[in-house]
């Protein structure tokens, strides 16, 4: 089992944090580039090769960790040295319960791809999550310069309000797959639904056109599907706890310079800025496994799967073929989610401070509560009698 | 394992309190050490089995309601002057009457914890057995409870009002 459990966890290492995460930077520097009508990171270069920019990353981390690092006079040392470091555990443990595959069974053992299957899964990701603020406030408090006061007070009023928001946006989904373990919430996902179901009582399985219609037009089960709103808003308030813009007012480079972490350079920037870039991803996996399935495929339940595969070469085969296309599923919405956050931060003008509290307190949040009352009810009109 | 994990948190919890008590002077360190002392206090409850309110203990206490403490202090950015000797005599006197009280009911506790460990139900500690007693046998506490925070919500919104007309 440990071992096991370190493979795991190693695993999620290395695609998220060492994989993803210095792609991330590069995909954030080419698409602006491309959006706004630039080239584009391309000028590091090793022996004349450049790599379409792909150097850029390793290049910051040698700049980064080759920089004098600066603490101001009268900071609290103590407090300002570690809070880069709370700021960036947080998103790196995220990884620990979020499943990326599904429990498989080869003969007697059984393999369950998540590095914790822990009842309260989400609770986790939420409780670390609120942690993070930390960070950011004891930089901005600790580094004794107005500017970062004012950043770390911004940040904690704006991560403490969506905080709220976002535990609240998620009820529904509890209450449509009656759990809070994220395995068990990607396996009710793993299956789709007959969208014209209703008319079956009434036009019948005539074995014509109509009733090929009824039986095969199906939608994949997803979080999205039961809770479009939730999505919306869940996607909203986790983005906004990201701090990245358009929220980026505990930044507000044009307002107060750059807010809590003004006063930080070489690698202890380096950590926030690396913080702030793992949680693209964390969110793309927190997001996928809750609204977009997991690491199912959409129409084909591991059960089709397992089932046209066996039958040539044997369970073993199908079985190990599902954890491939379960894995790359899985980590294929996971980049869509990504591309999705950066092509929004780049598109999106940024919020004034007012207007990011009133779009917390006054939409998402009356929102999210009569988005859980409607799914309360329709869950009690659609149970059985 | 859980022993070693046990001290640890135990010893964090005791030097956050501790932390808390010796920065008067400085009421954000003071705050951070308190938020130190929930967080061990959630570790401890996890190794407890008690695996929500583990949770809850760091989701709620140390991540909102200390943040929202550290918010309103580095806001108001306190000075040794607020803290003059006549405002802190009568607080001295309250806290004095409650730590001797828990002290009381610490010393009533010992002789328990010394008797052989309680049983606990397979699904102690999950949200579904929480869910179940609070909104069955205590749901008359839940409710007035939920009464209380209200209330003290609108007085509040009350105060807050007042001062801006």
């Amino acid at each position: 089992m440990p071992v096991e459990a370190i493979v795991k966890v190693l695993f999620m290492f290395a695609v998220m944090v060492i994989g993803l995460a210095p792609i991330i930077t590069w995909v954030e520097r080419k698409q602006s580039a491309v959006m706004q009508d630039r080239i584009g990171a391309n000028r590091a270069d090793l022996a004349g090769i450049t790599l379409i920019g792909l150097l850029h990353p390793a290049a910051d981390v040698i700049k980064l960790i080759t920089k004098e690092d600066v603490v101001p006079a009268g900071a609290n040392r103590v407090m300002h040295m570690l809070s880069p470091v709370i700021a960036a555990v947080p998103a790196l443990i995220a990884f620990a319960v979020i499943p990326f595959g599904g429990v498989y069974q080869f003969g007697d053992t059984t393999l369950n791809l998540v590095g914790a299957d822990i009842d309260w899964g989400l609770l986790y990701i939420f409780a670390i999550g609120s942690i993070a603020t930390y960070g950011t406030v004891i930089a901005g408090w600790s580094s004794n310069n107005n500017w970062s006061m004012l950043g770390g007070l911004r940040a904690s009023a704006q991560m403490i309000s969506y905080e709220v928001t976002m535990g609240l946006t998620v009820v529904g989904i509890f209450m449509v797959f009656q759990t809070l373990r994220l395995s068990d919430m990607a396996l009710a996902q793993d299956s789709s639904f007959r969208l014209l179901g209703f008319l079956a009582p009434y036009l019948g399985n005539d074995g014509g056109v109509i009733g090929w219609l009824i039986e095969h037009v199906r939608i994949p089960g997803w979080g999205l599907v039961y809770q479009p709103l939730g999505f919306l808003m869940f996607l909203t308030a986790i983005m906004a706890e990201n701090k990245r813009p358009p929220f980026d007012i505990p930044e507000g480079e044009s307002e107060i310079i750059a807010g809590y972490f003004l006063e930080y350079s070489g690698m202890r920037f380096g950590l926030f800025y690396t913080a702030e870039f793992l949680e693209v991803p964390v969110i793309g996996t927190i997001v996928t496994s809750l609204f977009l399935g997991g690491w199912s495929i959409p129409w084909i339940s591991t059960a089709d799967v397992i089932g046209a595969v066996s039958g040539v070469f044997g369970h073993g085969f199908a079985t190990g073929l599902c954890i491939v296309l379960h894995v790359l599923s899985f980590l294929l919405k996971v980049v869509l989610m990504i591309w999705l956050q950066m092509a929004l931060r780049w598109t999106l003008p940024r919020f004034r401070y007012d207007q990011v509290m009133d779009l917390c307190w006054k939409m998402i949040l009356p929102l999210s509560i009569a988005n859980v009352f409607v799914t309360g009810l329709v869950i009690l009109l659609m149970a059985p009698r | 394992m859980t022993d070693v994990l046990f001290y640890l948190f135990a010893g964090l919890a005791v030097a956050g309190a501790l932390g808390m008590l010796l920065n008067v002077r400085n009421t954000v360190a003071g705050a951070l050490s308190l938020v130190a002392t929930m967080v061990s206090l959630g570790a401890i409850y996890v190794l407890l089995d008690a695996y929500l309110i583990g949770v809850l203990q760091i989701l709620v206490y140390a991540g909102a309601i200390l943040v929202v403490f550290l918010f309103v202090v580095m806001l108001l950015n306190l000075r040794e002057d607020v803290f003059s000797p006549e405002r802190l005599r009568g607080t001295k006197r309250i806290g004095a009457v409650i730590g001797a009280l828990v002290c009381v009911e610490l010393i009533l506790l010992v002789p328990r914890a010394l008797g052989p460990a309680a049983e606990i139900p397979a699904d102690f500690g999950s949200y579904r057995a929480l869910g179940t007693a609070l909104f069955t046998d205590w749901v008359l506490a839940f409710e007035l409870t939920s009464l209380l925070l209200l209330a003290a919500m609108v007085g509040a919104v009350i105060l807050a009002k007042r001062s801006i007309d």
